[in-house]
């Protein structure tokens, strides 16, 4: 086994509209932040982003901002800044990351579209914490910092069942975030047009679920590194016709290439599901890495993490307190075993990695036993690798490699 | 001019030594060398190897075939295919030890946990995390700090009577515990005992045993007193080849026959 030759990868001609989605996206933002013609929320990225599209606010979403952080490479230089005022190193590093370029006065945006010299200031920001308690403190320190309202729901953890009392505790939070909300947007909640969102917003999340489960095919259309960027708009564009016309596109391409039997790697030997979150400065390098041992990495929890089936316009507060409890971060081991196991099943693949991202425990699977009980009870092989999803030092490429080398040669020889 | 029978190379660059083994096509030893990798890694599998050929009364001409493995596997320019470190110590040792074995091996940078059944098949492995605490490394660190010479470790650590159990997980740290043990009047052999203890420790934790157990590695080869620690703490016998500090390159000569 070789990793030596030039791994050949089918890009998506939709990836090119992705890109303009997100510059539109963003220049929509800076616009509406110079002129003042339209409110900023700032929302984590499984907040209620219905309500605010409802209530007429340009939705921005520092999560974003920190993976661009990480992806350019920039993220590990700023995050020193946020440990030296107090923010440890060993918290998220979405939140040092961002809270450090903030101290700085940098931006990647700056660097990708020309014109826009910082993030969007906000109006108000709005948290959920169903994802971790950090995003809690992040928003905080921007309300204060801009002096701005901070609203949140207070989410439950180690969810097993969702339960009518679960989703009424949420619901109730949610509907109580609109009075403050109001007072920013400087109008009333229309329930219409929260019905509306919460409508696209459903209808978006099916379509992207529809692009992920293409994977299944053999070979698999795309890859997990396609879906850390094709993903952009079910994040920032969710409750939007133009996220809908986005992933319409996505899936007619995906579609078409499982029609013809066109993989998104020339020569696809391996499947390998990830758990777990991205490493955004290695994105490029792992995708290289992996296509030239002819293995897919063809699916991910981290990309489904934004599938809100649940969503109901004619029930809009309950249903989205309940999609958004649903999500796979916020559940027990029990429930998360059963969803890898079931992906396993549905995706057909040969071997797990876990990514045990030191900043970020909640979205590392793999701290309390899970990859042993799955290996046994599945049969199906797991490695787990060490790195963050944004502080290049918690990382050793050379040991990823090895390991991911030595994983591949073993499924190689136990075929 | 070839020597008198067909030969297969194993190269493996390790961070800290460079080790060949070549082997005729009944898998058996027939020369070997070990260098440290230095900074040149090609220039010194190529002395390596030169030497190994001729203990092996071989020549260049006789090589069929030649795999590298180990951290510097891709600066072998002879090699005709490279391997893992792992999937060659899996090799290596299940040709001395051919049953479900789990390997333990303790190189200069990396730490190695193998998983084979009783078929020689890999069913998982693991390797330390980023830091190197409890590899070749660490113990290189510490021998200057106590002002000892590498190669005397095992024999000190043999002497002690009274050990001192180091706390830290950090090389750095665990530096600084050995110079409080050293202000505090604690005796070297029993400073020694305690930083074999250690390298111990981190390789116990980082996976589960099975019934046969055999442990590798530059370390376990300059430092025999470490195996019967880990047999005391882990209450099994333990195998050690031959020559545990060639494994990774019999395992990639072993490749190569294939």
């Amino acid at each position: 086994m070789s990793e030596d030759k030039k791994p050949v990868i089918r890009r998506l001609n939709t990836s090119r509209d992705m890109g303009k989605f997100m510059a539109d996206y963003y220049y929509e933002l800076d616009d509406a932040a110079k002129s003042g013609k339209q409110k900023i929320a700032w929302c984590t990225s499984v907040g209620p982003a219905e309500i605010l599209r409802a209530m007429g606010f340009l939705t921005y979403f520092p999560e974003t901002h920190s993976a661009m952080l990480g992806t350019s490479r920039m993220a590990t230089d700023l995050i020193p800044k946020a440990n030296a005022i107090g923010y440890s190193p060993d918290i998220c590093s979405y939140l040092t990351a961002d809270i450090g370029a903030f101290l700085e006065g940098v931006t990647p945006l700056a660097k990708v579209f020309k014109g826009i010299e910082s993030p969007p200031k906000p109006d108000v920001l709005v948290f959920n914490t169903n994802q971790c308690r950090d995003v809690q403190d992040w928003f905080n320190w921007y309300g204060e910092k801009f002096n701005v309202p901070v609203v949140g729901v207070h989410s439950y953890v180690g969810v097993g069942d969702v339960t009518s009392s679960h989703v009424a505790s949420i619901s109730k939070q949610m509907e109580n975030m609109v009075e403050p909300l109001e007072e920013v947007a400087g109008r009333k909640l229309d329930m219409d047009e929260l019905k509306q969102a919460v409508a696209l917003s459903r209808e978006c999340s099916d379509l992207w679920e529809k692009c992920l489960a293409a994977a299944a095919a053999k070979p698999s259309p795309l890859t997990f590194f396609d879906g850390t960027t094709l993903m952009g708009p079910a994040v920032v564009g969710r409750g939007t016709q133009k996220a809908i016309d986005a992933y319409k596109l996505l899936l007619e391409e995906l579609e078409e290439r499982v029609g013809q039997s066109l993989g998104a790697l020339e020569e696809e030997r391996f499947r390998i599901y990830w758990d777990g979150m991205p490493v955004w400065g290695r994105l490029g390098m792992h995708s290289k890495m992996f296509a030239s041992l002819n293995t897919n990495v063809i699916a991910s929890t981290y990309c489904s993490s934004w599938i809100f089936s649940a969503l109901d316009p004619e029930d809009p507060f309950n249903s989205m307190a309940r999609a958004y409890t649903e999500l796979f971060i916020v559940r027990g081991d029990d429930y998360k075993e059963q969803y890898i196991k079931d992906k396993l099943d549905f995706f057909d693949v040969d071997g797990i990695i876990y990514h045990d991202a030191k900043t970020c425990p909640n979205n590392s699977n793999c701290r309390y036993g899970m990859p042993q009980r799955l290996a046994e009870e599945t049969g199906i092989p797991s490695l787990t690798i060490n790195g963050d999803l944004n502080d290049l030092r918690l990382l050793s490429d050379e040991q990823t490699k090895t390991n991911v080398e030595a994983f591949i040669e073993q499924l190689e020889e136990n075929h | 001019m070839t020597g008198s029978r067909l030969v297969y190379a194993g190269v493996d660059v390790g961070a800290s030594r460079t080790k060949v083994a070549v082997m005729d096509a009944d898998r058996k030893l027939l020369g070997y060398h070990i260098k440290k990798s230095g900074t040149d890694f090609s220039a010194t599998a190529d002395f390596c190897l030169e030497t190994s050929l001729k203990m092996a009364h071989a020549d260049q001409a006789d090589i069929i075939n030649t795999v590298s493995t180990g951290y510097g596997r891709k600066n072998v320019s002879f090699a005709h295919e490279s391997k893992t470190e792992i999937g060659c110590h899996a090799k290596g040792c299940f040709l001395y030890y051919p049953m479900a074995i789990t390997i333990i091996d303790i190189g200069g940078q990396d730490n190695k946990v193998i998983k084979l059944d009783d078929k020689g098949r890999r069913i998982g492995f693991k390797m330390n995390r980023k830091c190197s605490a409890g590899t070749g490394a660490f113990l290189e660190e510490m021998a200057p700090r106590l002002e000892i010479p590498l190669e005397a470790m095992n024999g000190l650590a043999v002497q002690s009577t009274d050990m001192v159990k180091l706390g830290s997980f950090c090389t750095v740290f665990s530096g600084t515990e050995v110079l409080e043990n050293i202000r505090n009047g604690k005796k070297v052999p029993d400073i020694v005992k305690g930083l074999f203890y250690s390298v111990i420790k981190r390789v116990i934790e980082m996976d589960a045993f099975t019934e046969n157990v055999v442990m590798t590695g530059g370390v376990v080869a300059h430092n025999p007193y470490l195996v019967s620690m880990t047999e005391t703490y882990i209450g099994q016998k333990i195998l050690v080849p031959e020559h545990p500090q060639l494994t990774g390159a019999i395992g990639a000569a072993l490749y190569a026959m294939e």
